[in-house]
């Protein structure tokens, strides 16, 4: 009888088993194609620098700021993936959050740090509306969100012309307002001045450090991040183990909205500025970072270092095309090329990951 | 002995459909008791009422001999009884290590730094899945890339670390090829030697009679019997599925003169 028959001891691994290679190792981290094509495009845009900065202080600090400014969102946004939801809200989101923090300090005259919390919390509403309506309704989110996207833009422009005389931007004067000096120096100023650097670093760059280092730690070492994973990954086998699915996706999308109210305010701190429509669009650009990054389309796999590493390359693709002296129109050509790149490559590591028996 | 488990002339209604009618099992520790029968028997149903997942309309159901009532599977997991899903055990993304810990992670650390005790889980893993001898590589591999009945084994040693005193297993081989269904049968015998209850559903009277002690055959929603391994033969309970004089009738028909 085949009880009797099929031996499996305890003692000595399976002879037919060659050991995981190193390179398999390397290949199963998700975040190993977007390193190989960080270095490849960084490489790339060293090369053809025309300027020779790329190599500088200067040259870095452009491509950091720009990576920065769409690594912020696209770490949350890959964490979202991973726990299988899209939100595409979120570029419409980064305008209409710096817009409300202008409003409600040059119209209602609030103190900045007032108006920063008031942003953050009514985009966490946002993200609240979003995620309980997604695992409510389970609709796809991309639906719901697309929803959410259309109605937060049509305020964000509406809003602004109507309480702002019909002007779309809404410009505030640092020094009259309370609280907003500090605010800026938070969020929206620089560090390490040179002569190398006379503008110094902005602090945007610490935002994005810090945001991928903490998600990076929720992501590995909490249980809540081992639940990210697997709501993405299995709904149902999850619920069946008592992974809290629905919470954890509500928060996943509450999450993402603060970070798009983080985006908000560091660039109305950085100009003093705010206009409507702005950051319409970047949501695609949060998702490209993700999906080059290695996180997978269908949730349950990704990274956060490699979404943070796909903001990268999409930072030193933006400011490499210009050191390059290439017409920026060819930006976009570049994005989607490494699109299609960086899926062809995760699918390979992906299936290797998946190889049955290895 | 008090069974672990114990249903007795337990029914279940859905509107006018007749779903399950006065069906009676025990388990004790121990012990492995099959419930076989084909598509639409009820097996499915019998399997939420055991679990939790929903109680009978009539009938007793006994936890070591007392008359309960689950409110969810939850409370029938805090009672030491554990439930494997056929497809719904495991995430095949994830690491073995994270799989066996899902929903019950251990944790160390305080306040906003309570973190995941990786190290922890990772070393619990392997002692636990090679104490059932199981060889899993690497607890850091997928759990997709593990076989269909190295899958139900890790399900299997997961619930059993988890404090479950009486398992119950939907279908565990119905997926799986000869070889790999008798990895997860070894786990079932093996489990009942560690003085564990085992309810076994299949609809595979070969696989249940080598670790069978009791087998309980449902059609159509009733208990065509409850019989003891020593008052029934493997042939009869194969016939006693298929539909005894139907099994007879077939065989005749597709007989070749020799």
């Amino acid at each position: 009888m085949t009880t009797r028959q099929t031996e499996i001891t305890a003692a000595g691994p399976d002879e037919r088993l060659a050991r995981t290679s190193g390179l398999t190792r390397a290949l199963r981290r998700p975040a190993f194609g977007a390193l190989l094509g960080a270095v490849v495009v960084f490489v790339l845009f060293a090369v053809t620098d025309q300027q020779g900065l790329w190599l500088t202080q200067t040259g870095f600090e452009s491509w950091a700021q720009q990576a920065s400014f769409y690594g912020i969102m696209a770490v949350p946004v890959g964490l979202l993936m991973i726990g299988g939801e899209f939100d595409l809200s979120t570029g419409g989101m980064t305008g209409f959050t710096a817009i409300i923090t202008a409003l409600l300090i040059s119209k209602l005259g609030w103190n900045a740090w007032v108006a920063i919390a008031v942003t953050f919390v009514v985009a966490g509403l946002v993200g609240l509306l979003n995620g309980y309506v997604v695992v409510k309704s389970k609709l796809p989110s991309f639906i719901v969100t697309l929803a959410t996207y259309f109605v937060v833009r049509g305020l964000s422009i509406g809003g602004v012309l109507l309480v702002n005389n019909g002007q779309s931007s809404i410009s505030v004067a640092t020094g009259t307002h309370s609280g907003l000096a500090s605010a800026k120096a938070v969020f929206g100023s620089s560090f390490g001045k040179s002569t190398a650097l006379p503008n110094g670093y902005s602090t945007e760059i610490l935002w994005f450090v810090a945001v991928t280092v903490v998600a990076t730690w929720i992501l590995a070492r909490t249980r809540y991040g081992n639940w990210v994973t697997a709501s993405g990954g299995d709904q149902d086998a999850a619920r069946n183990v008592g992974v809290p699915v629905q919470r954890t996706k509500i928060s996943l999308f509450v999450m993402t909205s603060l970070a798009t109210a983080l985006v908000g305010v560091i660039s109305f701190t950085q100009t003093s500025n705010a206009v409507a429509e702005q950051g319409v669009g970047n949501e695609f650009y949060f998702i490209i970072a993700a999906v080059a990054g290695g996180c997978l389309l269908t949730g349950g796999y990704g990274s956060v270092v490699g979404a943070a590493l796909g903001a990268c390359i999409i930072g030193m693709a933006l400011e490499g095309v210009i050191y390059a002296g290439w017409d920026s129109s060819w930006d976009f050509t570049f994005l989607g090329a490494i699109l299609f790149l960086a899926v062809g490559v995760n699918t390979i590591i992906y299936r290797r990951a998946m190889r049955a028996r290895r | 002995m008090t069974p672990i488990l114990e249903v007795q002339g337990i029914s279940k209604f859905f509107g006018s459909v007749n779903a399950l009618q006065d069906i009676s099992l025990a388990v004790q520790a121990g012990q492995v008791t099959c419930v076989l029968g084909d598509n639409g028997a009820g097996k499915s149903t019998l399997i939420k009422i055991l679990s939790g997942v929903f109680g009978p309309d009539k009938g007793d159901f006994l936890v070591d001999g007392s008359p309960t009532r689950f409110a969810s599977p939850r409370d029938a997991r805090s009672a030491g009884i554990a439930t494997v899903y056929q497809d719904l055990a495991m995430v095949p993304l994830m690491s073995v290590w994270r799989n066996f810990f899902l929903g019950s992670e251990p944790t160390k650390g305080w306040g906003p730094f309570r973190r995941f005790d990786v190290a922890t889980a990772k070393r619990l893993t392997s002692t636990e899945l090679k104490a059932m001898g199981i060889d899993v590589r690497d607890p850091d591999q997928t759990v997709g890339t593990l076989s269909g009945g190295e899958r139900q084994s890790v399900a299997i040693a997961r619930a059993i670390h988890f404090g479950a005193r009486l398992l119950i297993l939907d279908e565990p081989t119905s997926a799986l090829g000869v070889k790999q269904a008798g990895v997860v049968l070894r786990r079932i015998a093996q489990a009942r030697e560690q003085g564990l209850g085992v309810i076994f559903i299949t609809h595979n009277p070969h696989h249940a009679y080598p670790v069978g002690d009791r087998f309980v055959v449902l059609k159509r929603g009733k208990s065509l019997g409850n019989f003891a391994r020593s008052e029934i033969e493997r042939d009869e309970l194969v016939r006693l599925m298929a539909g005894g004089a139907e099994l007879d009738e077939l065989s005749h028909e597709l007989e070749r003169p020799v």
